[in-house]
């Protein structure tokens, strides 16, 4: 079929779909004229900077504003006791949880950079000369790092919940179960194991985060905000505000660059309340080093991959056990997890299958959506492994990954049966650009009939 | 420290603003000016987002005191874009999708005219050092440097920009 | 010995499928579309354009199911109090989502314009079509024609009618099994192969990347030229993840963390290696016609196809990133130490 689905698409003569039309906001771009949110400025404005933790973790004996309050410009501060529902809430709304974070810290605070109270001031250079003023009184506990030590008995514990991992329906990870791995690697001529590490990654937009909040003469406020998801930051907003959603209105849609960075919902609730609490509009925009270190990174990965494989290349059985460091709360990890659980195996066919992958709660920042969410790493780690494969059974990279390739029909790991499955025309037409021959077996092959006939 | 009125040009008409000690020229333009082309991206000098052209030359607004521009010559994103259509830097941004979020478009304009006004026929490699100041995440510079090259046919083939 | 001895030359590639959609599904979108006496259609949403460029693509699609011209479609987007919901732009989500329910939208709207303009001709709406530049015709008849704005206009004024439509795409929710991981995580699959070339300075540990050769099918494409963007900026994004990037140098510890561009390092104009690609278009079972999403996937395929290239240059096997200088000086001692 793959032949003909490629000439019923050349045939489609769409008059627009298909056409490199130019940007509808390219004109507003190149002449600088696009609103960002950083460019809206409202007068009377005031300007939310945070208290942040020093530490990675520690309890919060007292807080002392006195000398922050006598800033010429200080307006006022917010501690955890302003916001209503002092909770995010991004992982309820689809129906995740508990949700674990604080707007603004209580007790204690779990990474470097968590926000304890904000200070609105007239200026942002009096709301930062505050925030440098304000006293922590924080009594340091051991913290811990390592996602595999933050598994141990005994190791700090960073979550309310006592143990240090997310749990899937009462699992302490969410599990994928295919066949039989055991009896896979007993029939397998060779065992390769291998294990994968990463390290948090920034988004870097070239725009930082943030929104500024108006309130309006009806009693609603309106808020503006580079968000990736309009609805989903209204709605946690008045949740944590505990205000009607209908006393909110969120414009946006003009984002300067996301990359699953701008999806935590993370300064429009306390922006809002602040605008709440002094009626005046108020601005709270990331500085980059906020994003850089406070803003959720690519949460940084261990996976730990055993593969059986056959001489001829056939891998007959897949476990990994894989670790996705959330930092110190939830925010979407443990979603990234379940997505990472569907395609951590690979887009290979592969009869017995046998998956662990854990959402580790760690002293780190959280982290969150990134560009690839809980695949990225998955396919770093994945294709490594089939290099070593490779190697191992003596068989170019190429072949081992034809061998194994998954096709249309196929059953996955997860059961679902694989449909839209292009995998070996992709690597078909990758082998011809880069000038690399592939043998005539190769090129016989097809996403549709695992006989090397073709499919109608 | 006195606010001190602070008298500059820009593009092309007489300033004249208060400015207390120390304000950057990039609050100045944006905040008390409304020039809000000029953008933020880092505010540390490390981004190239807020680039203007001061006498032509490119310079980070985050970093230049306003003071420091007294009786001289600015041009920010506004200035260049001509009353009918796009000057020729900013046609060939838009042809050649050297544009996708936007926000580092202003200040890699602003470098791109700086560049062209001193090397009209710029190779390759001088173009990449000239933007390397300027950070996108987006487009991964590809589009960007085609559209400098097409940029400098088209003012090579009498299309002037000011 | 020469300075060209310390560079060496590796070849890797990679390979991958990536899924679209917010994984569970659960996550719906929608569109109204209204046309306004001015003979242009507003397509109200609450979607957000990260770049990637949904404000056109949209458009386009709508302009397509309508067909009217694309300069006539206006994207009304965002806006709460305007836009009807939207789960948001992530997970390669937006084009497929949010174009699903824009072609549900304008088929409405489309059938309610051709009542309209059938009362105008006098003849029967499944004798109209659009003929793309603004008219609505009776097939076969070419001058048995009338302008949108006309219809527009009569069915405002004339007939009392609204030109309008309502559009959503919802996949229902699936839940995960937790014994086995059964579930239903996406909605397509697009594919991806890199080849990558690299160049190792084994005295520096530096990797130059030489060469990405990628081949994408990421169904039928919307807007090549943006689809073409995505590949371009997702492959430096590679070059930064598999090379440079990390908010934690020294990971698990946290000391050290850049808090700018000065210190956290990404890759600039320089460091871009020759770059060719493909795209293969084969239309996906429940896209928009055929779309399956591009935004994401462009980063995935350069990582490990680069780093099996510095493997394959130095006969090591590096296994973390990113594979900065120390990494690969590490990597050739402990292959020294080994010989």
């Amino acid at each position: 079929m793959g032949a003909n689905v490629l000439e019923k698409a050349a045939e489609k003569k769409y008059r627009v779909v298909g056409q490199s039309v130019p940007r509808r906001d390219g004109m507003g771009h190149v002449t600088g004229t696009t609103k960002f949110v950083g460019d809206v400025h409202y007068p009377g404005m005031l300007h939310l900077k945070m208290v942040r933790s020093p530490v990675p973790h520690a309890k919060i004996n007292g807080i002392d504003f006195s000398e922050a309050e006598k800033v010429p410009g200080f307006v006022r501060v917010l501690t955890h006791r302003d916001v209503p529902k002092n909770i995010y809430t991004i992982l309820c709304l689809i129906g995740v949880g508990p949700d674990d974070e604080p707007v603004l810290a209580v007790d204690k605070v779990r990474y470097q950079g968590e926000p304890i109270a904000a200070i609105l001031a007239e200026t942002e250079e009096a709301a930062l000369e505050a925030v440098a003023k304000v006293k922590l009184d924080l009594e340091e506990l051991p913290a811990v790092f390592d996602v595999e030590e933050a598994l141990k008995p005994g190791a700090p514990i960073v979550a309310d919940t006592g143990v240090n991992y997310f749990i899937y329906e009462g699992h302490h990870c969410r599990r994928v179960r295919y066949g039989d791995v055991e009896a896979g690697f007993a029939q397998a001529d060779f065992i390769v194991e291998e294990t994968y590490n990463t390290k948090p990654i920034e988004h870097a937009p070239t725009e930082t985060t943030g929104c500024v909040a108006k309130p309006e003469a009806d009693g609603r406020v309106t808020v503006h905000t580079n968000t990736q998801a309009l609805y989903f930051s209204l709605d946690n907003t008045a949740l944590i505000l505990q205000v009607p959603f209908q006393k909110l209105h969120f414009v946006g849609g003009t984002v300067g660059g996301g990359f699953g960075g701008k999806v935590d919902v993370i300064t429009e609730p306390i922006t809002t309340l602040a605008a709440m609490k002094t009626g005046r509009p108020v601005k709270f925009i990331y500085s980059r080093a906020e994003e850089m270190q406070v803003s959720s990174p690519r949460s940084a990965w261990r996976l730990k991959y055993k593969d059986g494989v056959m001489k001829d290349g056939r891998i007959v059985a897949r476990q990994i056990t894989s670790y996705a460091d959330a930092g110190a709360y939830n925010r979407h990890t443990p979603y990234a997890v379940t997505k990472h659980a569907a395609n951590v195996a690979g887009p290979y066919t592969i009869p017995n299958v046998h998956i662990d992958a854990h959402c580790v709660f760690t002293n780190h920042t959280p982290g969150s959506a990134f560009r690839g969410f809980g695949v990225t790493m998955a396919s770093f780690a994945i294709e490594l492994q089939m290099d070593k494969i490779a190697a191992t059974v003596g068989l170019d990279p190429w072949t081992i990954r034809f061998i194994n390739a998954y096709r249309n029909g196929d059953v996955r790991p997860h059961r679902k049966v694989a449909e839209d499955v292009t995998f070996i025309e992709t690597m078909q037409a990758a082998a011809k650009l880069a000038g690399h021959e592939l043998p005539e077996h190769l090129l016989a092959m097809n996403s549709w009939d695992r006989n090397g006939g073709q499919h109608d | 420290m006195a606010s001190k009125v602070v008298s500059f040009t820009l593009n092309g008409r007489e300033t004249e603003v208060m400015v207390k000690p120390l304000t950057t020229l990039q609050v100045v333009l944006r905040e008390q000016l409304g020039h809000t082309a000029t953008k933020t991206g880092c505010r540390q000098g490390g981004c190239g987002s807020c680039t203007v052209l001061l006498n032509g030359e490119p310079v980070l607004s985050c970093l230049l005191p306003a003071e420091d521009v007294a009786g001289q010559q600015v041009t920010t994103l506004e200035g260049l874009t001509p009353i009918d259509g796009l000057h020729p830097v900013q046609r060939a941004f838009f042809d050649h999708y050297a544009v996708q979020c936007g926000y580092c478009s202003p200040g890699m304009i602003l470098t791109t005219k700086a560049l062209l006004d001193r090397n009209p026929t710029p190779s390759r490699e001088e173009i990449v050092e000239a933007i390397s100041g300027n950070i996108c995440r987006c487009t991964g510079y590809t589009a960007i440097i085609e559209a400098v090259e097409a940029a400098a046919q088209a003012l090579k083939g009498g299309q002037n920009g000011r | 010995m020469g300075v060209n001895m310390t560079k060496v030359r590796g070849q890797g590639m990679a390979a991958i499928n990536y899924p679209t959609g917010m994984n569970l599904g659960g996550d719906p979108s929608q569109a109204l579309i209204h046309a306004s006496t001015t003979g242009n259609f507003i397509i109200s949403l609450s979607s957000t354009d990260l770049g990637q460029g949904l404000k056109t693509v949209i458009a386009q699609i709508g302009a397509e199911t309508l067909g009217v011209p694309f300069d006539t479609v206006i994207i009304d987007t965002a806006d709460t109090d305007t836009g009807p919901h939207c789960m948001g732009t992530f997970a390669s989500r937006a084009t497929h989502r949010v174009g699903n329910a824009v072609m549900m939208a304008a088929n409405e709207a489309k059938k309610a314009l051709l009542d309209v303009a059938a009362d105008e001709l006098e003849a029967s709406p499944d004798d109209l079509e659009l003929d793309g530049n603004g008219s609505i015709v009776v097939k076969g008849v070419p001058d048995r024609s009338i302008s949108v704005i006309d219809t527009a206009l009569a069915a405002h004024f004339k007939h009392g009618k609204t030109i309008a439509g309502r559009g959503i795409y919802m996949k229902p929710k699936s839940k995960v099994d937790p014994l086995t991981g059964e579930m239903d995580p996406d909605s397509t699959e697009a594919h991806a192969c890199t080849v990558a070339e690299v160049e190792v300075d084994t005295e520096t540990g530096e990797v130059k990347v030489l060469s990405l050769k990628s081949a994408y099918e990421v169904g039928q494409q919307v807007n090549p030229a943006l689809v073409e963007g995505q590949i371009v900026g997702g492959a430096l994004m590679g070059i930064g993840h598999a090379l440079y990037e990390t908010t934690n140098p020294y990971y698990p510890a946290i000391d050290h963390g850049p808090l700018n561009f000065s210190d956290y390092l990404m890759p600039g104009p320089a460091e871009l290696p020759e770059m060719e690609s493909v795209v293969l278009e084969f239309p996906s079972s429940n896209g928009p016609y055929g779309v399956k999403g591009v935004g994401e996937m462009t980063a995935n395929c350069p990582i490990p196809a680069i780093v099996n290239a510095i493997n394959n240059a130095l006969g090591v096997r590096i296994t973390t990133l990113p594979v900065t200088p120390e990494v690969v000086l590490r990597a050739l001692e402990e292959k020294a130490a080994q010989a």
